[in-house]
Order: C-alpha cells, then sequence, then structure tokens
C-alpha cells in the first residue's frame, strides 16, 4: 500500500511540476514566470545550505563559491563534452537534450561535492566564526580561479551555454532536494547531525564521528549548491559576478529570515527574500534601502527567523489513536 | 632587489590602511564577539565625509593646501565617524545584544547593506575624486624605491594613531574598561563598569580608525564610490583574523602582512590573483595555528 501510495504520489508530483510549467509558460508574463525560476533556484541553495547550518549547526558562508563550481562545471561539460558524446546534432532531439541537460545537472552537483569535500576536509575541523570566514574565503578564491580560467571565459563571462532551464526542472530540482534532505534529517543519520548542532562534545562522548558527519553534511550540501548552480548556468548569463560573497550572505540571509533548522522556513525564506526585491521594485531607487531596513528591523523583532525551528505543514487527518500507555509514575 | 622594495613600500602603505581597519573589527569583536559587517562601510563613509569637508573648506580653490587643512579634515571626519559608529551601535545592534550571534551577524549585515544603499542614493553612485588635501610630490629612497608624500602621511598618521590607541588601551582609566569588558562582560559589570557605555565608547573609537583609514585612502587612491568599502572591510576582517581576532598588535600585524603580500602578488605574480591571496594566507595561516598569529587559544570546557 506504501509503495503503491508513494508511486502515485511522485506521478502526481511529476504531473503538477510539468503542469505548472505549461500553466506558466502560458499564462504567465515572462517577467513573472523568470522570478518564479529564480525562487525555485534559491530554495534548492537555502534548503541545502540549511543542512550545514540549521540541521549540522555549522556556520559555514561560502556557498556561492559551490554554487560557481556547480555552474562552471556544468556549463563546461555542455559547451565541450556534449557535442562529442552525443553528436553534434543532438539538440534537434528533445529526449536527448533532455538527457544531456540531466546529465549536466549531475556533473554540476558532482563537481561541486568534490570541491565541497576538499574544502571540508580541513575546515571542518575548525568552529565558529573561524569556520565562517575560512568558507567565505574558499568562495572567493573559487570564484577568482575561476575568474582566471580562459577556457571558460574568465572575465568575459561563459557565453554559449544553452538555455535549457525552465520551471520545470528548477521546481523537480527544489522537490528532490527537499524530500532528499527531509529524509535525511529524519533518517538515524540525520538525528547525528542534530546531536551535533545541539552539543558536539556530547555527541562526540556518544561515539558519533562527529568531523565525518560534518564533512558528510558538507558534501551534501555542497552537491545540491552544485545542482543549483547548473541550473542557474543553463539559464542566465554565466558570469563569475554572480557568485560573490555577497552571494553567500544573501543565502545566509534566507536560511536565517526563515528560521535555522526549518527546511520549510528555507523555502519560505528563499521566496520571501527573491520576491521582495521585485515587488519592492515601485520604490526604485528607495528599493534596496527599505530591504534593508527591512532586515534590520526582522532581526530585532524576531530573532529566531519567521518560523524559528518549527516546520510549516498540512494538518493531517489523524487516523484514530492507540490508546497510550498511561506514564510509570 | 629593487622592484621588491618598491613593492613592500606600496605595500607597507597599503597595509596600514588594512591595520587601521581591522583594528575597529578587532575590538568590537573582542567585545561582542560580533563581526560587524558594516565596518567597511563606516570606512567609506569616512572617506566621503573627508571628501565633502575638504571641499567645504575650499582645500585647492579658495585655500590652498596644507597640512594644516588635512589635519582639519582628518579630524572632522573621524569625529563624523565616531558619531555615526554610535549610533548604529545604539540603533541596531544594542536590541539584538541578548539574541543569537546569527541574528547579530544579519542586523550588521542589514546596516552595512543600509549604508550602502544610502551612500548610492546620496552621494550618488559615480566615483569621485578626492580633492588633493596635500600637494603630491615624488620622493626617491636610497635604492630608487619611489614613494609619494602621501604614502608616508598614511604610514605616519597610521603609527600615530596605533600608539595612540595602544596609550589609550593601556593607561587610561576607560581603556582599562574596554580590556575588562572584553576579558568578561558580566563580571565588570559586577565591579561596577558601565558596560554599555564603555561598548559604545569602543564603536566610537574603531568608527573614528575606520574614518582614518577613508581619509587615507582618499589620499593614496583618490578615487572614492559608496561601494568601496566592501572588498577592504572583507580583508581586513581577515587581517584581524590572522593576526589573532582580538588581539590588537594582531590586528596591526595582519593589516601589515595583507597589505604587504597583496603588492608582492600583484608585482611577482598577477593582479587578478590579488583578491584570492588575503584568503590563501588566511586558511594556510588558521589551519597551523587555529586562533591566529597572536592569538589566544581557548581551551573548551566541557
Amino acid at each position: 500500500m506504501i509503495a503503491v501510495r508513494r508511486i502515485l504520489g511522485l506521478l502526481a508530483g511529476i504531473a503538477a511540476v510539468i503542469g505548472l510549467d505549461w500553466a506558466g509558460r502560458l499564462g504567465l508574463n515572462p517577467y513573472i514566470y523568470g522570478v518564479l525560476v529564480l525562487c525555485a533556484i534559491n530554495v534548492i541553495l537555502a534548503l541545502s545550505l540549511n543542512l550545514v547550518n540549521g540541521i549540522t549547526g555549522q556556520f559555514s558562508i561560502g556557498h556561492a563559491g559551490f554554487m560557481a563550481v556547480g555552474a562552471y562545471a556544468s556549463a563546461a561539460y555542455t559547451v565541450y563534452a556534449v557535442p562529442l558524446l552525443f553528436g553534434p546534432g543532438y539538440a534537434s532531439s528533445a529526449w536527448l537534450t533532455a538527457g544531456a541537460f540531466l546529465l549536466a545537472i549531475l556533473v554540476g552537483g558532482l563537481a561541486s561535492a568534490v570541491a565541497g569535500f576538499l574544502v571540508g576536509l580541513p575546515s571542518m575541523r575548525l568552529r565558529g566564526d573561524y569556520l565562517a570566514i575560512v568558507t567565505l574565503g574558499f568562495g572567493e578564491i573559487i570564484r577568482v580561479a575561476i575568474l582566471n580560467i580562459d577556457a571558460v571565459g574568465g572575465a568575459r563571462g561563459f557565453a554559449g551555454v544553452p538555455q535549457r532551464t525552465n520551471l520545470a526542472w528548477v521546481l523537480g530540482g527544489a522537490g528532490i532536494t527537499f524530500v532528499v534532505i527531509r529524509n535525511l534529517m529524519k533518517s538515524f543519520h540525520g538525528r547525528a547531525l542534530l546531536a551535533i548542532r545541539e552539543d558536539e562534545i556530547a555527541a562526540e562522548a556518544l561515539g558519533i564521528p562527529t568531523t565525518r558527519y560534518k564533512v558528510t553534511a558538507f558534501v551534501i550540501g555542497a552537491f545540491f549548491a552544485g545542482v543549483a548552480g547548473a541550473l542557474f548556468a543553463h539559464y542566465l548569463y554565466l558570469h563569475t559576478n554572480s557568485f560573490t560573497f555577497m552571494k553567500s550572505i544573501e543565502v545566509v540571509i534566507m536560511i536565517v529570515l526563515g528560521g535555522m533548522g526549518s527546511l520549510t522556513g528555507s523555502i519560505l525564506g528563499a521566496i520571501l527574500l527573491t520576491a521582495l526585491p521585485e515587488v519592492l521594485r515601485f520604490a526604485s531607487s528607495l528599493r534596496l534601502i527599505i530591504y534593508s531596513l527591512l532586515l534590520i528591523v526582522l532581526m530585532i523583532a524576531r530573532p529566531q527567523g519567521i518560523l524559528g525551528r518549527r516546520e510549516l505543514s498540512f494538518p493531517k487527518r489523524r487516523a484514530p489513536e492507540a490508546p497510550r500507555p498511561t506514564p510509570a509514575s | 632587489m629593487q622592484e621588491f622594495f618598491q613593492q613592500l613600500a606600496n605595500g607597507i602603505a597599503w597595509g596600514s590602511i588594512y591595520a587601521l581597519i581591522a583594528l575597529g573589527y578587532t575590538m568590537v569583536y573582542g567585545i561582542l564577539r560580533l563581526i560587524n559587517f558594516a565596518h567597511g562601510d563606516v570606512y567609506m563613509v569616512g572617506a566621503f565625509a573627508a571628501y565633502f569637508l575638504a571641499r567645504a573648506l575650499g582645500v585647492g580653490t579658495i585655500t590652498s593646501a596644507s597640512p594644516l587643512m588635512a589635519a582639519l579634515v582628518l579630524l572632522g571626519s573621524m569625529v563624523i565617524c565616531a558619531l555615526l559608529g554610535m549610533a548604529i551601535e545604539l540603533l541596531a545592534y544594542r536590541p539584538v545584544r541578548r539574541s543569537s550571534r546569527i541574528t547579530a551577524l544579519i542586523t550588521a549585515i542589514g546596516v552595512s547593506l543600509f549604508l550602502e544603499n544610502a551612500g548610492i542614493l546620496v552621494f550618488g553612485a559615480d566615483p569621485k575624486f578626492f580633492p588633493q588635501v596635500i600637494a603630491p610630490r615624488t620622493i626617491t629612497l636610497p635604492g630608487g624605491v619611489l614613494v609619494t608624500n602621501h604614502q608616508i602621511t598614511v604610514v605616519l598618521v597610521s603609527v600615530v594613531l596605533m600608539v595612540g590607541l595602544t596609550l589609550f588601551i593601556q593607561k587610561t582609566r576607560t581603556g582599562k574598561a574596554m580590556r575588562a569588558v572584553a576579558f568578561n562582560r558580566d563580571a565588570a559589570s559586577l565591579m561596577g563598569i558601565p558596560t554599555d557605555r564603555i561598548i559604545t565608547y569602543t564603536f566610537a573609537l574603531g568608527s573614528a580608525l575606520a574614518a582614518a583609514a577613508g581619509f587615507l585612502v582618499g589620499l593614496t587612491n583618490p578615487k572614492i564610490e559608496p561601494l568601496m568599502g566592501i572588498m577592504p572591510g572583507i580583508k581586513a576582517f581577515v587581517a584581524a583574523v590572522l593576526g589573532g581576532i582580538g588581539s590588537i598588535p594582531g590586528a596591526m600585524i595582519g593589516g601589515l602582512l595583507m597589505g604587504i603580500s597583496e603588492y608582492m602578488v600583484v608585482g611577482y605574480l598577477s593582479s587578478t590573483y590579488r583578491d584570492a591571496i588575503a584568503f590563501v594566507i588566511l586558511i594556510v595561516v588558521l589551519l597551523i595555528k587555529p586562533a591566529g598569529l597572536l592569538g589566544r587559544n581557548v581551551t573548551e570546557k566541557v
């Protein structure tokens, strides 16, 4: 029964994503469509950073660096490797194109995961502000390094990456990210991550290999950041200016605003922070001033973020509960 | 060899500016454990305050450039930024002081974004040319190293300010109170030290130093714009961490090291790597000495 329900749920999800994409292309104006795509990409970023910052309790502010690795790896793959692998005329077949793009997303994610491992292994031994500044540093080093690779355009930006991303792809990506991280959080390993967040020394004393768990969380976070980067690379013009440390900070603001450790909070925060500057467009030059003041006021008024650590959920229809055993007194 | 000393001279001048900014970071961090992200933007406001003061005094048009005028402009912008720093602390940081540290950090980022965007609105996004409050002159040092009198001014003013700061922290009652609050805020408050007031003074002092850095940068690199504080701000923070955050001599050493290594990279490698070298050095140092060069190693208590 559960298996059937899961498969039905999956099919319904796919149908909903494709339906939304069609409805979006037919009914929405391109501007709103574009904002929605960016919202979904930012949701992936926020969820993956929340795994590191909110769930494992490590303070990383270099997420844009991993996004950049994913973006450039997947774009380089699409531009240089795909015509060789699939033949130059592959773009005429919709299935081949989709398959090549799916592979590109995976390439982006994997490249970023490798980078995450290389960065995470030394830096996960540091704590607090030192960890923060080191991840920020790695993010900047990655950006400067890419800026100096001529094969991917260097300072000119990477031209000639075909636009493949649409609403269906990003919604699918965001959905998968959410499900994977939620299931991880509910699993045995997720409990270990939460234990590290609550008290690292106690977790260590209980026999949890803290460094290994922290690095693993970091690698998974980097993987999804790379996926987000791959989606971004096949949507907008690719330039390292999109991956400065301000982008990392933006993602941190999303998860803090939504509530650290709350997955639905991250989704909410990502959507709010992507949409807010667009909504404020009427204020033109005052736009970013209002944005920054709102940020300060929100932090003063609600320091734990909008949702805190709670999750939004649909109210469940309760099955008749088994009588609870009376607590032994 | 002459090339090496030339880059060294440039690096020392530029590093002094980093050191001045890093001092503000390290002082605030020492007391509040807060990365004051807005500090780089206070430095930007300092540069603009000096710009408008120099224009108001008519330097270069009505009055002639002189060391007296320069000192006036410098002191004026330091006072303006000290007031700004106190205002930021009162309005934005004090309300979140009891919240978690990440909340305070995001608030600091909010203040930083506010100052940048308010700067674009008020000053305009286009770069302004800093008036020459001191007539430029090039001096040839023995060995063929060329320095400008502006660079010498930068180093001299920084040294004077750093010595002054060290004397202030070590010899005065307020300085002693600052050290006490940094050591243990609750205990200091029980000893009758007005911690809130001391924290405000710390912000005023740090911001004044940032303003001095802004003025000095206006002398040597006369193009100023509202986003000029972002990169120097982040690198000065890196310098503070490098030296051991919370340590005042550490910030000075970190700043100088940062400036010199940047110019060495520009001179010997490529200027495109300039922004990365700061972080490479930081990571190498932190992996070897996790508390920074002069930082105290804090053992964890269970």
